[in-house]
């Protein structure tokens, strides 16, 4: 078993530098950002961009990822990938310095730990306990890599030169205008000796005044002279300086530096479930397969819940399924009571399951979806009636000519922006279209007739207290619609039902 | 190096907790009379002075060493303010010349603390001379100590020592400092070294050692270069900066302290001072465990009222050794409110090493001391007067110990006698059981009739008298306060 990438066994998916275009209507870009934002160096996106076409990959990537949940396993990939961002920093620096022994310098302190971190990170997966393909076959592309001669002869190199280097010791003695350099001749620390002399006042805290002399990376020119003096002063271990540098121009190895970036992936998504993961909220490995009967438990809003972690406020969660033939779930009720929030999760769960990464929820099967199309109405576009009706219907007539039977349909509030009998005609015409593509569809709407229109519509309601109709549940639950029973409620409240008014107004 | 003047073997502590009724006693006692003497115009003297008067130490023999420095200082007077004038002297030297670290440049700190070093060597060395002068002839363990101290530490090779440093510390000629590479062949470990030999010039020296040196000469016009070197030479004297800003910091601590020290012996000498041009008369108290019941004086007089009306006051002399109680009756204007002040004013003072108010006095520790005065109608009117007193007892009643003193001045009495005797006598009488010691000035003749016809020794009864000597005599409780007389006196 040769290693070939962490993100799949066998043929490297091309990278999609694009987003998805329903990325903003599934709220998936909020998503998506987080998640890579926080390791923008390792630019994420791409592979957020990619969703699997096989199952095959999803297992191993599931896989993977398992191991990556793992602690201890997490921890030294972390450590890892720590010393991996600081030899890309240390060798980016000769580009932005000056003067020869700096840049042989920090070249010599990339190498040096880069040579930590992948002897470090073999020797770790030695110790862990791995089940996932992908780590088992990196782990033996480390051992045979540290062991091989290129690596060792490097690490060896690099740590003499070091040594010798460390070992180094001048002086500097600075006067008005000018400095001279030479070497250390055993003259006695100083601070020491005046510290001393004054201990017998020492009582109690006083300020601190030792300045923290910034260290940060660079050379100015005295400097760089006085580096020249020493190596004069210090002529071999600079030769051998010079030697290791000529000698190991290119010493990354292209697979490490591909795991390092590709691993992220897994830890960057987890990270995200981790600061999520609160209240009882849960995330599972779902069944990914090309069978349209979905179902979901306790699944929720991957994005509502993450904007929401540190609010009082409980996550609602919802189930939602497929039976049989049941292709369309249309969801009905009052407003603000979570619909398209729903239609989100539907969506979110079906394609984070299609990056082989956990979803929302205590289990799951979900469908191989070869695309997925969405047109989420935004009510604040009314002014233009006619032209956005036809461009409501331009957009869906192209959706249909590009859809499948495998694609993956979520509509929210179509035609609301037309009169109720012209989106009752053009709502069912559009749902016969998808019911003959035999797609998995989600439908929000206002329209009470639709969630009958078939029997492979499933019927879906937004809920409300039943005590306090004005509060809304945020549950979506399975029943047929009923709109009239809500107004009911209402009216009940407003004490105005037919029997209330009769009892109110006195003849 | 410790002051140790304020006790034997720690620091006087300027944030030690005051007791929670410290208002009631400044108030009750009139303590700000006595503070203001002992600080003529100097909050610092006014706030140390106050802090030590509230802060009862709790053990004899702590008293005993205080008292034993005071008596010192009451001796030689001359030599305590001139010792005192030492960390006023740097006090003032820091603002006239700017002394002081106000810098985050090691070589600012540095230069800073070296100036304010100078200073403070010509400080010590004059302490230095007056220890020697007077280590033998102040007696107390406390002053011994402090200058044989001195005297050990500020030697002569002492201030030679401390004086080469800082001559060093100039870096006349330049600053010798130790560098090793780190990483990316940048300088680390910057630390500043000694030159191997001092006594020839090394400068020189370095030259003509057979070890190449190499040199370099800034262009003139390279102050991009002037700041580098500028730079290096901060990291190289970090440490050492550090070492002698904190050096500078603690010296100016000692001085801060001796100041914090004296303080309190400098009030006492300024009261005494003044006490003494009344002809007030002050003495050392006895003072006795908190265990025991002692409580006797001659002459005692109420110091506030001596310093408000700048004469000398009438003082009194009583035995009330063995008592738990002393219930005060008799004649309005007669004196028991002086009296009771007095008490309390002389059992602070002698509890924080003072001098007391009077010819002699003996008293033993209390834990804490209380008071509980009649007090103005409260305005907001939330609550009635009696329920106030009430709320105030309750309040130290939540913090008394036994072994305490309380003070009740006319206390209880916002309501009828019979009622407000009732309440007082049940306060009483459990307050004595908890073995605390009661001081009681009341015109309820039904409280302090019980009290008599119950007493079995343990208390004693003192009576203003009618004729406004201002005197007490012990007798037993009279019916009458002589309110009559008074009234007689202004109306008639």
């Amino acid at each position: 078993m040769t290693f070939h990438s962490i993100l799949s066994e066998k043929n490297i998916q091309k990278e999609t530098a694009e987003q998805p275009v329903f990325f903003t209507d599934l709220n998936l870009d909020q998503v998506i950002n987080e998640i890579a934002g926080r390791r923008k160096d390792y630019n994420l996106s791409p592979f957020f961009y990619t969703p699997l076409r096989d199952a095959e990959t999803i297992d191993y990537r599931h896989e993977v990822m398992r191991d990556m949940e793992n602690k201890t396993l997490a921890a030294h990939i972390n450590a890892f990938s720590e010393k991996m961002i600081l030899v890309r920093r240390y060798l980016a620096m000769p580009e932005k310095l000056t003067f020869i022994y700096h840049k042989k310098g920090w070249f010599l302190e990339a190498a040096l730990i880069y040579c930590e971190a992948v002897a470090e990170l073999s020797r770790n997966l030695e110790s862990v306990d791995l089940k996932s393909r992908g780590f088992l076959s990196l782990r033996e592309y480390a051992t045979h890599y540290t062991q091989s001669r290129k690596f060792t002869a490097l690490q060896a190199e690099a740590q003499k030169v070091k040594a010798d280097l460390s070992a180094v010791r001048y002086c500097v003695i600075l006067v008005d205008g000018g400095f001279k350099v030479k070497r250390y001749e055993d003259e006695a620390e100083y601070s020491a000796e005046v510290e001393k002399t004054f201990e017998k006042f020492k009582q109690g805290a006083v300020h601190d005044y030792l300045v923290n002399v910034n260290q940060g990376t660079g050379m100015n020119h005295i400097e760089a002279k006085i580096l020249e003096f020493v190596a004069l002063l210090y002529p071999e271990p600079f030769a051998a300086l010079d030697k290791f540098c000529n000698g190991h121009e290119n010493f990354l190895d292209e697979t490490i530096r591909a795991f390092d970036r590709e691993i992220q992936f897994y830890a960057a998504y987890l990270e995200h479930v981790a600061a999520i993961k609160h209240d009882g909220l849960a995330f599972c490995y779902p069944q990914v397969s090309d069978s349209k009967n979905v179902y979901a438990r306790e699944t929720f809003d991957i994005a509502l819940a993450f904007n929401l972690r540190y609010e009082k406020i409980p996550i609602v969660t919802n189930d939602f399924e497929l039976r049989d033939s049941e292709r369309i779930i249309v969801v009905t009720g009052p407003n603000q009571g979570g619909k398209t929030t729903f239609a989100r999760t539907f969506g979110q769960a079906h394609y984070l399951a299609s990056l082989g990464c956990p979803v929302p929820g205590k289990e799951a099967r979900l469908f191989l979806f070869d695309e997925i199309f969405t047109h989420f109405e935004k009510s604040e576009d009314i002014h233009n009636l006619r032209g956005k009706l036809e461009d409501d219907l331009a957009r869906i007539y192209d959706i249909f000519g590009r859809a499948t039977t495998r694609s993956m349909l979520i509509f929210n509030e179509v035609f609301s922006s037309t009169t109720i009998q012209d989106a009752i005609f053009l709502s069912e015409e559009i749902m016969q279209r998808a019911l003959d593509l035999d797609l998995p569809c989600v439908w929000v709407t206002f329209i009470d007739e639709l969630a009958s229109f078939s029997e492979k519509t499933v019927s879906m309601v937004s809920t409300v207290q039943p005590d306090n109709p004005a509060m809304r549940t945020f549950k979506i639950i399975r029943k047929p619609a009923d709109g009239l029973a809500y107004a009911l409620s209402i009216a009940e409240k407003r004490r105005l039902t037919y029997a209330q008014i009769k009892e109110r107004i006195q003849s | 190096m410790n002051v140790f003047l304020m006790y034997r073997a720690k620091d006087f502590d300027m944030k030690q907790p005051l007791p929670s009724n410290q208002y009631e006693l400044i108030q009750d006692l009139e303590l700000d009379t006595l503070l203001n003497v002992m600080a003529r115009d100097d909050k610092y003297l006014f706030d140390t002075a106050r802090q030590v008067l509230l802060s009862s130490l709790q053990d004899v023999d702590e008293i005993r060493y205080r008292q034993d420095v005071l008596k010192d200082c009451l001796n030689f007077p001359s030599v305590i303010r001139e010792i005192y004038n030492i960390p006023i002297e740097s006090i003032t030297s820091k603002h006239r010349h700017w002394l002081g670290i106000f810098t985050r440049y090691p070589s600012g700190i540095l230069s800073g603390a070296i100036e304010m070093l100078d200073m403070f060597v010509e400080l010590l060395k004059k302490l230095k001379r007056i220890a020697d002068e007077n280590i033998a002839q102040f007696e107390s363990e406390g002053f011994k100590r402090f200058f044989a101290m001195i005297q050990r530490e500020l030697t002569d090779e002492y201030f030679l020592e401390v004086e080469t440093h800082l001559k060093r510390l100039r870096f006349k000629r330049g600053t010798l400092i130790s560098v090793e590479l780190g990483m990316g062949n940048e300088g680390t470990n910057y630390l500043l070294r000694k030159p191997n030999h001092e006594d020839l010039n090394w400068f020189q020296r370095a030259f003509t050692k057979t070890s190449p040196v190499y040199s370099f000469t800034l262009h003139p016009r390279d102050d991009h270069g002037a700041r580098a070197l500028g730079e290096l030479r901060d990291k190289g004297i970090r440490l050492v900066a550090n070492a002698l800003g904190q050096s500078a910091d603690h010296i100016d601590n000692f001085l801060n302290t001796l100041r914090q020290e004296l303080a309190f012996y400098i009030g006492c000498l300024n009261l005494q001072e003044e006490l003494e041009k009344y002809g007030e008369p002050v003495c050392i108290p006895d003072v006795f465990p908190a265990n025991e019941r002692k409580h006797s004086f001659v002459g005692l007089y109420d110091i506030s009222l001596a310093l408000t009306m700048k004469r000398k006051v009438i003082g009194n002399v009583i035995n009330a050794d063995e008592k738990d109680l002393v219930v005060i009756t008799g004649a309005n204007q007669g004196g028991k409110s002086t009296f009771l002040r007095s008490i309390g004013v002389a059992q602070l003072m002698t509890q924080c090493g003072m001098f007391a108010p009077a010819k002699s006095f003996s008293a033993n520790i209390a834990r804490g001391v209380f008071t509980h005065y009649k007090r103005e109608e409260d305005s907001t009117m939330q609550s009635g007067k009696f329920d106030e007193e009430l709320s105030r007892m309750s309040e130290i009643v939540d913090t008394i110990t036994p072994d305490s003193l309380i003070l009740f001045n006319e206390s209880f009495a916002a309501t009828n006698e019979r009622e407000g005797s009732g309440i007082a006598s049940q306060i009483v009488r459990a307050l004595l059981e908890k073995r605390i010691k009661v001081f009681y000035v009341t015109h309820l003749y039904q409280l302090a009739r019980g009290f008599y016809e119950k007493n079995e020794g343990a208390a004693i009864f003192l009576r203003a008298e009618r004729q406004r000597s201002f005197k007490l005599v012990e007798g037993e409780p009279l019916q009458t306060s002589f309110g009559a007389d008074l009234y007689e006196k202004i109306f008639r």
